[in-house]
């Protein structure tokens, strides 16, 4: 091979912009076209440095937007190269419409979206607003809570994605500066054991095979188009879980580092159980393993997978649980929160349905603190205690100014 | 085609032009070539159009200024000789009229429901040259 290795400490203190760079070295990406936005900027920044020091075979594109950006991707994936590319919030709602050209065209391009709140007010701090516009954008969806996630989901993001019976780009949360500039000890793979965790990129339909010629993002009216966005979703609905699972797995094997398509914490006995995404479910494990000392049997659910959505696999973790509160960071906008009615969906069916609140908390980076977490289990067990929902359905935490709720 | 279920197609908004492996595309003449029902050329893509060309090839020198300049590749020449339009890409432009060099010209634009053989017999004489 053309470019050097990197020798790597088995731990090495990064944060998660810096993990996510180095597994996109490691995984020796053919193409990053890029627009660097704050906080993702040292994710492309990164792979750009590594390319420019000889440690990557491949080609940074300098675009003039993330709408740019994000075409390039979709045409050097089309060519038929290993490509990604990382954004967030603005960025990524001017991505927005590209996304979608890029999971219909059925491209395996991994994005890592350091998530960030949507102005106006301007906001450069961390919630999940960008993560939440995506989500019916027909990518895959999986959510770092750290920086050691953030380096081993990209790993697994190419391995699912460039799948042939999957074939759907990928992208890879984690929350800006809490996860993205927060360093931390993240464990490593050598060089040549995560390359190989991957393997060469395989093209499928690529338009560089000019013995096959293809026309790739054509048109299709009301006499096709149904068809095509049928196709994609059934693929999405039953092909990529068992793909994730199966990744997970070997990636078990070779690291020691289990993931799981929904996190389960203190659940086998819980009473009551906050559901959430991204760096509060750590915080949320401490406080769950604090309340059991008080006498409360508190549990954490946190979303691996967030697009496809662990439909049965979250009906399964919340099996026993009396009382769950759904925490969305991001603005519902005149509706319930997007995990409150994901969940809802989930239990609705089921014999015991849970006691569910929503929470909206933590938007343009105001902080989740462990007290605002001790109230919400405490709020949550005066729920199982009175046998129904005392609260309105939907509360925001740590806002200032008069109690808001509703429903 | 059009009874094609959802899950009888290769994913991706993707199409191939040829079946099978191709070639030297470049020297295979198109009527030689496999194209698949996906490409324009399998279809008919000139029932917008309006006016036609009809070909005179009493007129013709053949000198292949109208399959040059065509935008639509819609002049069918073989061996350097003028054969015909092909009607079912042309799109009417006139194109191939206005580049025509011959007195009278070989190609003129007559309305599309204009019957070919009537036109021919009473194609326009040779024009004085004008000094």
């Amino acid at each position: 091979m053309a470019f050097d290795k990197m020798e790597l400490r088995d731990i090495e203190v990064w944060d998660g912009n810096f993990a996510a760079a180095q597994a996109l070295r490691q995984c020796q990406i053919d193409v990053v076209a890029a627009y660097p936005i704050t906080p993702s900027t040292p994710i492309v920044e990164g792979y750009a440095k590594f390319l420019a020091d000889g440690y990557v075979e491949g080609e940074f594109v300098m675009v003039e937007s993330e709408h740019a950006a994000m075409s390039g991707c979709i045409g050097a994936a089309a060519a038929g190269g290993r490509v990604a590319t990382a954004t967030s919030s603005q960025g990524f709602a001017l991505m927005v419409e590209t996304l979608y050209q890029a999971s219909g065209m059925r491209l395996p391009i991994v994005l890592n979206v350091v998530n960030r709140a949507l102005a106006a007010p301007l906001n450069v701090n961390g919630d999940h607003s960008d993560m939440y516009l995506g989500r019916d954008s027909g990518w895959i969806q999986l959510d770092a809570y750290c920086p050691q996630d953030a380096y081993d989901l990209n790993f697994i993001a190419f391995k699912v994605s460039e799948d042939h019976d999957v074939r759907l780009p990928c992208m890879v949360h984690q929350d800006g500066f809490m996860t993205s500039h927060t360093a931390q000890g993240v464990h490593t793979l050598a060089d040549d054991v995560a390359y190989s965790f991957i393997g060469d990129f395989k093209p499928m339909n690529d338009m560089l095979d000019f013995e096959h010629p293809v026309t790739h993002g054509v048109q299709t009216e009301e006499d096709w188009h149904f068809e095509h966005k049928a196709r994609q979703h059934n693929d999405l609905m039953t092909k990529v879980m068992p793909k994730i699972q199966a990744a997970f797995d070997e990636f078990e094997k070779l690291s020691g580092r289990k993931y799981n398509i929904v996190e389960s914490y203190n659940m086998d006995d819980a009473d009551v159980c906050v559901v959430c995404m991204g760096t509060s479910v750590e915080t949320a494990r401490e406080v769950a393993q604090e309340m059991r000392e008080k006498g409360i049997k508190a549990g954490v659910v946190g979303l691996r997978v967030i697009r496809p959505f662990p439909f049965f696999e979250i009906a399964e973790a919340l099996k026993g649980v009396k009382a769950v509160a759904a925490l969305d960071r991001s603005s519902p906008n005149g509706a319930p929160g997007m995990l409150f009615n994901e969940i809802a969906g989930c239990l609705y069916n089921t014999q015991e349905r849970a006691l569910l609140s929503g929470y909206v908390y933590g938007l343009g980076g105001r902080d989740l603190t462990k007290a605002h977490l001790v109230s919400l289990y405490k709020e949550l067990q005066a729920n199982v205690d009175a046998g129904k929902v005392l609260t309105p359905l939907q509360q925001f935490i740590g806002v200032r100014g008069p109690k808001l709720a509703f429903l | 085609m059009a009874n094609t279920g959802w899950n009888e197609f290769e994913i991706g908004a993707m199409l191939r032009t040829f079946e099978g492996k191709i070639d030297d595309i470049a020297g295979t003449l198109q009527e030689d070539r496999a194209y698949t029902q996906n490409s324009s050329f399998s279809a008919s893509v000139a029932d917008w159009r309006i006016e036609k060309p009809v070909f005179n090839k009493d007129f013709c020198i053949d000198c292949q200024f109208c399959w040059i300049y065509c935008p639509d590749i819609s002049i069918i020449s073989r061996d350097k000789k003028m054969i015909g339009v092909d009607m079912d890409h042309c799109k009417g432009c006139g194109i191939c009229v206005e580049v025509c060099p011959t007195n009278p010209k070989s190609l003129l634009m007559f309305s599309e429901q204009a019957d070919e053989e009537a036109e021919l017999a009473q194609w326009p004489a040779k024009d004085k040259e004008k000094k």
